[in-house]
This record gives C-alpha cells, sequence and structure tokens, in this order.
C-alpha cells in the first residue's frame, strides 16, 4: 500500500467527518443542557414570581403565599459583605503573583490558590463554624460572608494575575522611569490598564458563592425574620430553596421554583454585566 | 565651555555569571547629545539602564562600581530621585493607554503626587507637545486617548513625557527603531532641536543617526568602550579598528 492509497485516502476523510460532527454533537449537547435547564425553571419558575415574594417574609407552616424578602436581603448583605472582603485581598494576591513570577513564595502561593479552588464548600463552611460561629457563640452573616470570600478569592486572585501579566512591562518601566513609586505604578498604571479583566474576575467571584448553601449552613445559619444587621443570623436564597425544595408541602416548592429562577437570573444579569465591561473597557496597548 | 553631568567609574553590570559590561570609565558632556553605537548585545541598553536604575527590575542583574550624576553617586540616592532627574524613552512608544494625550504629558507629576493648578498643567502641556513638535497635531484632541496616535506621534508623546518633568538628562534607547523613516527624521531633528537645552544620552544602531545628531560618540564592543570621542573624528578618523570596521558596515 503506497502512503497515498486512495482507498485509506476515503477512510481517513469518513474519520474526519465522524470526528467534525461529533465534535458539533457534543458542544450542541451542552448548550442544550442550558436550555434544558433554563427552559424548566422558567416553566416551573416564572407563575411564582410575584410581588409578594419580593415583598414578605415567610407565612407560617399551613398558611400559603408569603415570600422570601428575609432571604433576598440575606443574600444581599452575605454577598456584599463577602465580595467587600475578597477583593482587596484577591487583588493583592493577584498583583504579588502576577510582579513576583518564578519566586518561591509566588510559586507556594499558586499552589495554595489551586488547592483553595478545590477545597469542597462545605469544608470552608465547617472551618469558619469552628474558628469563628464557635468562639462567638452564635450563626451570624458575617460569618457566611468570610466562608463565601474565601471561596471567590481563586478566581479574583486568577483574572486579576492573568490580566496583569498581559500589561506590557514597557508599561510598568515607563511609570517608574517617572520617578513614579511602585505603588503609584500599581494604582495609576496596572491596575487601570487591566480593570476589565480584574473587575470580571471579581463578578466571576460574586456569580460562584451566589449560589453557595453548603457554607451557610453552619455560618449563616438562617432566619425567618427580616434581618438587616450583619451580626446576627440570616436567610439566604439558596438556603430558602434547599429548605423549602426538600419540604412536603406544593406552596413551599413553588416559592422554591420562584427563588432558583431569581438567583439564575442573577446568574444570567452578572454574565451579561462582564461581557459589557470586557469590551467596553478593554485597554488597547 | 562645557562640564560633566554624568560620569561612570569602573562601571560592571552582569546578569548572573554573564558579565555584559566590563569595567566602563566615561564622562558624559551636559547638554551635549552623546551616542551610544555598537553591535547588539556589546551592553549599550545594560548601561542606559544602569544609569537611571531600571535595572533593579531585572533580579538576577549586578551593578559594581560608580554612577555619578553631577557629584552623586546614583547608587547611594533614592532610585525615585534618580529616575525622576534622569528621563528615560524607550525603545517602543509606550504612552499610558488608560490616560489621555493631556493626562500622559503630565503623568509624571500624577505619578509623583504633585498637584498643580489646571493652568500650570495646561501651561506644561502646551510647553511639553510645542517642545516636541507635536501640539498642531493634537491641540484638538489632547483629550482623546493616547493610543489613538500614530507610531511615531506616540512617540513624540513619550519624549514629551519625560521633557515635561524637566529632567536632568533624558536615555533614548534607540527611539527610532520601531518606526517608520518619516518618523525617525521627524524625532531627530526634534533631538537636535532639544540639544544645548538637554543632555541627552541615545543608544542606536542608526549610524547615521548618531552622525547627524551627535556631538560624541561612544563605541562599545562586548561590553567594553573601544572608542570614545567627538562625532565627526570618530566617523572620519576612528582610531580602533574595530569602529572603521563597524561604521564601514563590514560587522555589525
Amino acid at each position: 500500500m503506497t502512503p497515498f492509497d486512495i482507498h485509506s485516502l476515503r477512510g481517513r476523510r469518513i474519520k474526519d467527518r465522524i470526528f467534525t460532527s461529533m465534535v458539533w454533537v457534543l458542544t450542541f449537547s451542552c448548550l442544550a443542557v442550558v436550555f434544558i435547564i433554563l427552559f424548566y425553571l422558567f416553566k416551573m419558575g416564572l407563575g411564582s414570581l410575584n410581588w409578594a415574594l419580593f415583598s414578605q417574609g415567610p407565612k407560617p407552616v399551613g398558611e400559603t403565599g408569603g415570600g422570601i424578602l428575609n432571604a433576598i436581603v440575606g443574600s444581599l448583605i452575605v454577598v456584599v459583605l463577602a465580595t467587600i472582603i475578597a477583593i482587596p485581598i484577591g487583588i493583592s494576591a493577584g498583583i504579588y503573583l502576577a510582579e513576583n513570577r518564578g519566586r518561591k513564595l509566588s510559586d507556594w502561593v499558586a499552589l495554595a490558590v489551586d488547592v483553595l479552588q478545590g477545597i469542597p464548600s462545605i469544608v470552608i463552611g465547617v472551618v469558619i463554624y469552628i474558628w469563628i460561629v464557635k468562639p462567638t457563640g452564635k450563626f451570624s452573616a458575617y460569618s457566611g460572608s468570610i466562608a463565601l470570600a474565601i471561596m471567590m478569592l481563586p478566581p479574583i486572585i486568577k483574572n486579576t494575575e492573568e490580566t496583569l501579566i498581559l500589561i506590557p512591562t514597557t508599561l510598568k518601566e515607563a511609570s517608574l522611569a517617572l520617578g513614579a513609586s511602585y505603588f503609584r505604578t500599581t494604582m495609576k498604571i496596572l491596575l487601570p490598564a487591566g480593570i476589565g479583566g480584574i473587575f470580571s474576575g471579581c463578578i466571576i467571584g460574586v456569580a460562584r458563592i451566589a449560589g453557595e448553601v453548603a457554607p451557610l449552613l453552619f455560618t449563616a445559619f438562617g432566619n425567618p425574620e427580616l434581618i438587616f444587621d450583619p451580626r446576627k443570623p440570616v436567610d439566604t436564597i439558596p438556603k430558602v430553596i434547599f429548605t423549602y425544595a426538600s419540604s412536603p408541602y406544593d406552596d413551599w416548592h413553588r416559592i422554591a421554583w420562584g427563588g432558583s429562577l431569581i438567583l439564575v437570573l442573577f446568574i444570567i444579569l452578572l454574565n451579561t454585566i462582564i461581557k459589557i465591561f470586557e469590551s467596553r473597557w478593554k485597554v488597547q496597548f | 565651555m562645557e562640564g560633566t553631568i554624568l560620569r561612570t567609574e569602573n562601571l560592571r553590570v552582569s546578569f548572573g555569571d554573564n558579565l555584559v559590561v566590563k569595567g566602563i570609565n566615561m564622562e558624559i558632556a551636559e547638554k551635549r547629545v552623546t551616542a551610544f553605537m555598537g553591535p547588539s548585545g556589546c551592553g549599550k541598553t545594560t548601561i542606559l539602564r544602569a544609569i537611571n536604575r531600571l535595572h533593579e527590575l531585572t533580579p538576577e542583574a549586578k551593578v559594581e562600581g560608580k554612577i555619578f550624576l553631577h557629584s552623586e553617586n546614583i547608587n547611594e540616592m533614592e532610585a525615585m530621585i534618580v529616575r525622576r532627574r534622569v528621563g528615560m524613552v524607550f525603545q517602543r512608544p509606550n504612552p499610558f493607554p488608560t490616560m489621555s494625550i493631556y493626562e500622559n504629558v503630565i503623568s509624571g507629576f500624577i505619578l509623583n503626587g504633585i498637584k498643580l493648578k489646571t493652568d500650570e498643567k495646561n501651561e506644561i502641556v502646551e510647553d511639553a507637545l510645542k517642545k516636541v513638535a507635536l501640539w498642531e497635531e493634537v491641540k484638538d484632541n489632547l483629550k482623546k486617548r493616547a493610543t489613538s496616535l500614530s507610531g511615531g506621534q506616540q512617540q513624540r508623546l513619550c519624549l514629551a513625557r519625560a521633557v515635561a518633568m524637566k529632567p536632568e538628562v533624558i536615555l533614548l534607547d534607540e527611539p527610532t527603531s520601531a518606526l517608520d523613516p518619516l518618523s525617525t527624521a521627524k524625532i531627530e531633528d526634534l533631538l537636535y532641536e532639544l540639544k544645548g537645552n538637554y543632555t541627552l544620552v541615545i543608544v542606536t544602531h542608526n549610524m547615521q543617526q548618531a552622525a547627524r545628531i551627535s556631538d560624541k560618540t561612544a563605541f562599545f564592543y562586548l561590553g567594553e568602550l573601544l572608542e570614545y570621542d567627538d562625532t565627526k573624528k570618530v566617523f572620519t578618523n576612528p582610531k580602533n579598528e574595530k569602529t572603521q570596521n563597524y561604521i564601514t558596515g563590514r560587522f555589525g
């Protein structure tokens, strides 16, 4: 058989076709999964989206109606606080990794970030329970925020690092050559040039934690009351979904669907924000 | 007629085990243009970076010997002060992409936390842009992003950014190597205009450029200073055979 045998060529062409269509089918199925989930969520959840869901707290068992206002507020408190904690730490670590490539310490930090990303959220919840909830003697929104902040760190650190690495060193040199300090060079030149990527890292972080329930079970715990105090336990949307979905009441199931839809819409919104700002804040070097 | 502004004493720069600059002693005259010439890898840029201590960004770089700015040893000064007094223009134009043209000119002040009144800023911007012959081209678009300019305009903006800080010395590391011939000619004209008011040290691969704009030329080869004299003498009557071979295009 010569290397250019016509039969083997045909065989190769067929293999190519099979491969191409397989890639297509598998890609499409991944897309289909997302659409099926969204379709089902809208079908089940859209009916339960009403004003009461957003404006009322939970009703006692047996009564129908009520809403998840307490959980929406609780989720906002926990997520906003977590973001405030995670952003400075995450961006600093990202800057360190980008600026000190190849050093021992930065190798260890990079490894730690990878490990952190793989730690199950429930474990983080347990650790924060032991560190904060036990010593303070009570469940609290802020302990939940700390647990979630830890979960937010990897995407923020990685995005910051990867964005800053792409900024040409000549910009940093230009700034230092003007007599600028490292601090000002970072704040006025590097971070503004990387703002798009860093911002999307933060949003990815928020999206990652918005639906987490496991680390909150031992920390923010839950609370049927409408609470604005981060030192008290609060309900969160994922926690409400978890509780209501595993209950035997139809009306609670309905609310769980509503909560799920709110959460997913929130995630879609975050992703849209990333898309918009990434292109708008794109810096041309 | 002229003083010495920069002086090196047995300057040696190494990267790890690799000695790149092998004991340079030279004096650079104030308010003159000094050209550094030589084949790639001869240490020209390394010396330049050692002068405003940018070598410190390279962890394995090590500088021995002394560099004096007037009578002060720059390695005993605060790096930020050295760099404020010794400006630098780089090989490729590198305006700050998040800043406007206007902000780029005064970026040295912004980055040093120096607060200026609006009319002071306006004056500095106009003055610096006029010095680099960019004013007429951009005066109506000062708020535009600096990266919207052409490469040659960007490089002149970078020069304006350095000039605005009124440094005692401006180091130029092959400032025209990334530019087209027309932009190159413009920059050369500018450097020619600036001399007399500024001390310029320019690294160049372009012999015509060195001949056209510099007063003195230093020829480096493998980390050593082989020849250093008035540009005219170096080009018409080089003492060293290697210099002669290089400027006649036999190697390099």
